[in-house]
Order: C-alpha cells, then sequence, then structure tokens
C-alpha cells in the first residue's frame, strides 16, 4: 500500500511538471493550428534561468528570507526555501515568456499567412537552433542545480516494508503546478485577456471585426505558455537535479502526446492527459520495468489516435456553413 | 444641402483581387447618413467582398473607402471598428464557443464609450428578449435565428454609426426572416445608417431606401429602392417574377 500511495506521488509530482508544458502546446495550437516544436526547448531555458538565478542570487535570497522568516540569515527553514525557489521560479517565467514573445515575433509572425508545413517545419527549426546554441552558450555536460532543500527532512510514515517517504519537493512541484494552473484557468475563463484569446481561437478574423488585437494576443498566448513550460523547467532541474541544453526534447515531446491524450486544443484536456501519463509512468517504472517509461507516451500516442483521434476531452470540430 | 456632410460611407472606385482573380471591379457608391442602403446580387456578385472590403478584412489593390470622410483603406480591421464602423458578419458569425453574454461582451470591445455598457447591453436584450433568457448558455447551443439575433445585436454594442449587416436572412425560416427585417427598420428608425447584404432582394429591397445591384463585380444599376422594385428588368433578374 505504501509503495502504492509512493508511485501515485511521484506521478502526480511529474504529471504536474507535464501538465505546466503540455498547456503551452495546446494553447499555442488552439490559438495557431501550430504545433510549437520549440515549446521543449523554452522548458530547457526555464530551467537554465532558473540555474544562474539561484547560482546568481540563491545565497543571498535564501538568507533575505531566512531573516525575515528566522530572525536568523543562516538558519535554513521551509518557508524560507519555498520563497527563495518562487522567486526563482518567477524569474525563469519572466525570461520564458519573453523568450516566447521572440519566438512569436521573429519565427512565426512573419509566416502567419503561409501554408501551415511552413510554420511547422520553422517550429522544428528554432527548436535545433535553441538546442545547438544552448550547447554553445551553456556547454554541452550537464550542470547541477544548487539544492535549495538540502537541509530539508523528508517526511515519513510507517516502518519497514510499509516505509512511505515523502520528499517536500515533489510536494511542493505538485502544489506550484495546480497553483499556476487555477492561476491560468482564470485568466482564460475570468479576464479580458482570457475572453479575446477564446474569440481568436475560435476565429482570427471574427476577432478583429470586434476590435480585437489578435496579433497582441496571439503574442499573450505565446507569453502565457512559455512561462509555465519556464516554470516546469526549475521545477524539474531542482528535483532531477542536473539541467542540459538538449534535455527539453524527451519532455517536450511527451507533454505533446499528453496534449494529444487529453485533447489538442483543449486546455483542460492538456492536465488530464498529462497526469494520467504522469501517472501511467510512475507505475509502469515501480511495477513494470522502468526500461520502457519513455516509450509509454509514444504507445499512448500511437493508441489515442487509432481509439479516439480528436482526443479524451477533444471534439471533433466540423466546419459548418 | 450640404451632400459630403450627409455622406458616411464612400467608395471611390474600389478594386479588390483575391490572388490574380478579380472580385470588385470599380465599384463607387456612396452611403447617406440615416439609410439603409441594401447590396444585392446573385452568390458571387461580391456583395460580402465589399463589406470585408469596409471593415478591413480584405485591402483593395486601388481606390478609397472614405468613412466619415477619411480613408480607411489599408487599416487593420481591429482599428477600423473603433472608428463606430461595426459588421454582424456573414453565417451569423458569433463565437460558438463563449456564451452569449460574453459575446455581447466583445462586441463591446471596441466601443469608444464605455459608460453606456451597461445601457447596451440592455437595450441589445430588449431587442432580443431570447438572448436575455439564455444569456449564460454557450452561443453554438442557440437556433439559427437566435444567432442571427446575437450578431447583430453584439454588433449594436459597439456603439457604431454605421452597422454592417451581411445576409441576416441566410438559411432563416420565413417568420424568423420577417422578425429580423422589422427589427433592422426598428434600429434604422433610431438612426443608424445600415447597408444591408442580402440574397433576398426583393424583403432587402422593401425596407431599404437605397439599392446597389451588383453583378460579377461590378454595380449593375442603383437607384431608390423603390424605383428598383419597380423596374422590370431587376424584377426579372433577381425578385424571380
Amino acid at each position: 500500500m505504501a509503495e502504492f500511495i509512493q508511485y501515485l506521488i511521484n506521478g502526480l509530482s511529474q504529471g504536474g511538471t507535464y501538465a505546466l508544458i503540455a498547456l503551452g502546446y495546446t494553447m499555442v495550437f488552439g490559438i495557431l493550428q501550430l504545433i510549437n516544436f520549440a515549446h521543449g526547448e523554452v522548458y530547457m531555458l526555464g530551467a537554465f534561468s532558473g540555474l544562474y538565478t539561484s547560482k546568481l542570487a540563491g545565497p543571498q535570497l535564501s538568507a533575505f528570507f531566512n531573516k525575515i522568516f528566522n530572525g536568523a540569515a543562516d538558519q535554513m527553514s521551509t518557508p524560507a526555501a519555498i520563497c527563495t525557489a518562487i522567486v526563482i521560479i518567477m524569474v525563469a517565467m519572466v525570461v520564458c515568456a519573453l523568450v516566447g514573445f521572440c519566438v512569436e515575433r521573429l519565427a512565426y509572425r512573419p509566416l502567419r499567412s503561409s501554408p501551415r508545413i511552413n510554420l511547422l517545419i520553422t517550429a522544428v527549426g528554432v527548436s535545433l537552433f535553441f538546442q545547438y546554441s544552448g550547447q554553445i552558450i551553456f556547454g554541452s555536460d550537464p550542470k547541477a542545480y544548487p539544492d535549495l532543500f538540502e537541509n530539508l527532512e523528508s517526511w515519513t510514515f510507517g516502518s519497514d516494508e510499509n516505509l512511505l517517504v515523502i520528499n517536500p519537493l515533489q510536494v511542493f512541484v505538485f502544489v506550484t503546478a495546480i497553483v499556476l494552473m487555477l492561476i491560468l484557468r482564470h485568466i482564460i475563463f475570468h479576464t479580458r485577456l482570457g475572453r479575446a484569446m477564446r474569440a481568436v481561437s475560435f476565429n482570427h478574423d471574427l476577432a478583429s471585426l470586434m476590435g480585437i488585437p489578435t496579433d497582441r494576443v496571439i503574442a499573450a498566448t505565446f507569453m502565457l505558455g512559455s512561462a509555465l513550460a519556464g516554470a516546469a523547467g526549475v521545477m524539474v532541474g531542482m528535483t532531477y537535479p542536473k539541467v542540459e541544453p538538449l534535455m527539453g526534447s524527451l519532455p517536450g515531446l511527451k507533454a505533446f502526446c499528453a496534449a494529444v491524450l487529453g485533447g489538442i486544443g483543449n486546455v483542460t484536456g492538456a492536465v488530464l492527459g498529462s497526469f494520467i501519463l504522469g501517472l501511467a509512468e510512475a507505475l509502469l517504472s515501480g511495477y513494470g520495468t522502468p526500461t520502457y517509461k519513455d516509450a509509454l507516451a509514444f504507445a499512448i500516442l500511437i493508441f489515442i489516435l487509432l481509439i479516439k483521434p480528436s482526443g479524451l476531452l477533444g471534439v471533433h470540430r466540423t466546419e459548418k456553413v | 444641402m450640404n451632400t459630403q456632410n450627409n455622406t458616411i460611407l464612400s467608395f471611390k472606385d474600389v478594386n479588390v483581387f483575391y490572388g490574380i482573380i478579380p472580385a470588385l471591379h470599380g465599384v463607387s457608391f456612396e452611403v447617406k447618413k440615416g439609410q439603409i442602403v441594401t447590396l444585392v446580387g446573385a452568390n458571387g456578385a461580391g456583395k460580402s467582398t465589399t463589406l470585408r472590403a469596409i471593415s478591413g478584412l480584405v485591402k483593395p489593390k486601388s481606390g478609397e473607402i472614405l468613412f466619415k470622410g477619411e480613408n480607411i483603406v489599408g487599416l487593420p480591421a481591429h482599428t477600423i471598428v473603433r472608428k463606430r464602423l461595426c459588421q454582424a458578419p456573414e453565417g451569423r458569425g458569433i463565437f460558438l464557443n463563449l456564451t452569449v453574454e460574453e459575446n455581447m461582451d466583445l462586441g463591446a470591445w471596441a466601443a469608444p464609450d464605455k459608460s453606456a455598457y451597461k445601457a447596451n447591453m440592455e437595450h441589445g436584450y430588449q431587442l432580443f428578449p431570447r438572448l436575455k433568457e439564455r444569456r449564460t448558455q454557450l452561443a453554438g447551443t442557440l437556433s439559427g435565428g437566435e444567432q442571427q439575433m446575437l450578431a447583430m445585436a453584439r454588433a449594436l454594442m459597439g456603439q457604431p454609426e454605421l452597422l454592417l449587416l451581411d445576409e441576416p436572412s441566410l438559411g432563416l425560416a420565413p417568420q424568423i426572416i420577417e422578425k429580423i427585417f422589422e427589427i433592422i427598420t426598428d434600429i434604422n428608425k433610431t438612426g443608424m445608417t445600415i447597408v444591408l447584404v442580402e440574397q433576398n432582394a426583393l424583403q432587402a429591397l422593401q425596407i431599404a431606401h437605397y439599392g446597389i445591384v451588383l453583378e460579377t463585380g461590378t454595380i449593375k444599376t442603383h437607384g431608390l429602392a423603390a424605383d428598383l422594385l419597380k423596374s422590370d428588368e431587376i424584377r426579372k433578374a433577381y425578385l424571380g417574377d
């Protein structure tokens, strides 16, 4: 039983990071019908922004928060570690939002009226551009993340064969992912920007007839999606805890599979698909063989495309005349 | 009387191409304030293209489109609607994935006077009480007639000085069409200038002040709606006599 709960927790935490990446895929697809293959690289850049932020400002930040919470700068406490992590995540989110903005502005917008295949090829190009310039700039060897949570003890429950160990970092990742998703949900369904995003995703011309500046809404969508991927990058960096320039491609593809599983273009579906994938992977590694873990996402992708190509929550949109 | 002041919209020798295919060829006409001007003609005559050119969705290759004296050719669609030129697009172009109220709200996106928002919403619901009953429903669940009503109510949310209606009768039952045309007349009576694109030439000319007959991208004839209705040629070609 404890084992099962352990896998569940691993799966939920992993699913949370997939969801943050998958949301960006699905939002961009919803608004442009484009699979933004460079999205995994935005996640990688998020991890690196987090890495450099923690290296440059991490000690000062945790000293600052420790002082607030404990009165002493050198005493590490959970709230201080959490606050430090949140600041680092926010920095990475801002950096990634800017990256997303630039990618859209420089690579995709000039191709707005060209055939969709051109956009897709460009997306692959942007992805390779980031992977290899990342190797030049950051170096291709994996870099270790400073451990913010090193002094924190894991929570243990039960004993011996029923021992359950909960890593506070996993809980932090899961909770942060959920909070970010709730914020996104609020933006999409209860703000002017969200209403505009939904309008543009329905029909660009129609939205512009309402006076909605569609180009700006598309840029905002890229920024939101990229910021979420950036947050995922930092959190994976903290958990794993190594980052390297090619780290984005596999989680990127998996998150894409999760988005398709949930129904691409559907925000709730992306979250659902991601948690299913995260849990399935954790259970497979636990009870089956971890060797095939990475293949699972693609098996699911093939399966869902055969059974229900529109995804779990996707509706097949027919063109009405 | 100074005719210049009385003209709200004028087309001057407008040419529109889709690729190399001409859609409008040397089209010129004027719309006077307070009138209903109807553009009639067969499928592919250039009626919808004319509206798309006005609202900035297609850019004419040459010619001028003056709205309140200002040339709006080349302005992006989302800026043109801010000049209080609102459209109820063809095929009941509403956001089927949004609720009725959210659709109405988007109609007010470009409205210059935000303080009139509530009053406009109320006014829209007054014109179309069915919409009020269904304001929390997704627009996709409305019937065809209700969707058309929503498209019109939403266009009014933008506080237009010129209202463009694209085929409001398309695919609707005769009683509903009658109702829609009644409401168009009512809206016009409040002083609204309306450009009405219709395939249903007979009914359109009956409520319009002025009619323009388009054929393969050029103006075939134009005149007072009453005169067009009497013209034998028009009756034969478009009114099914």
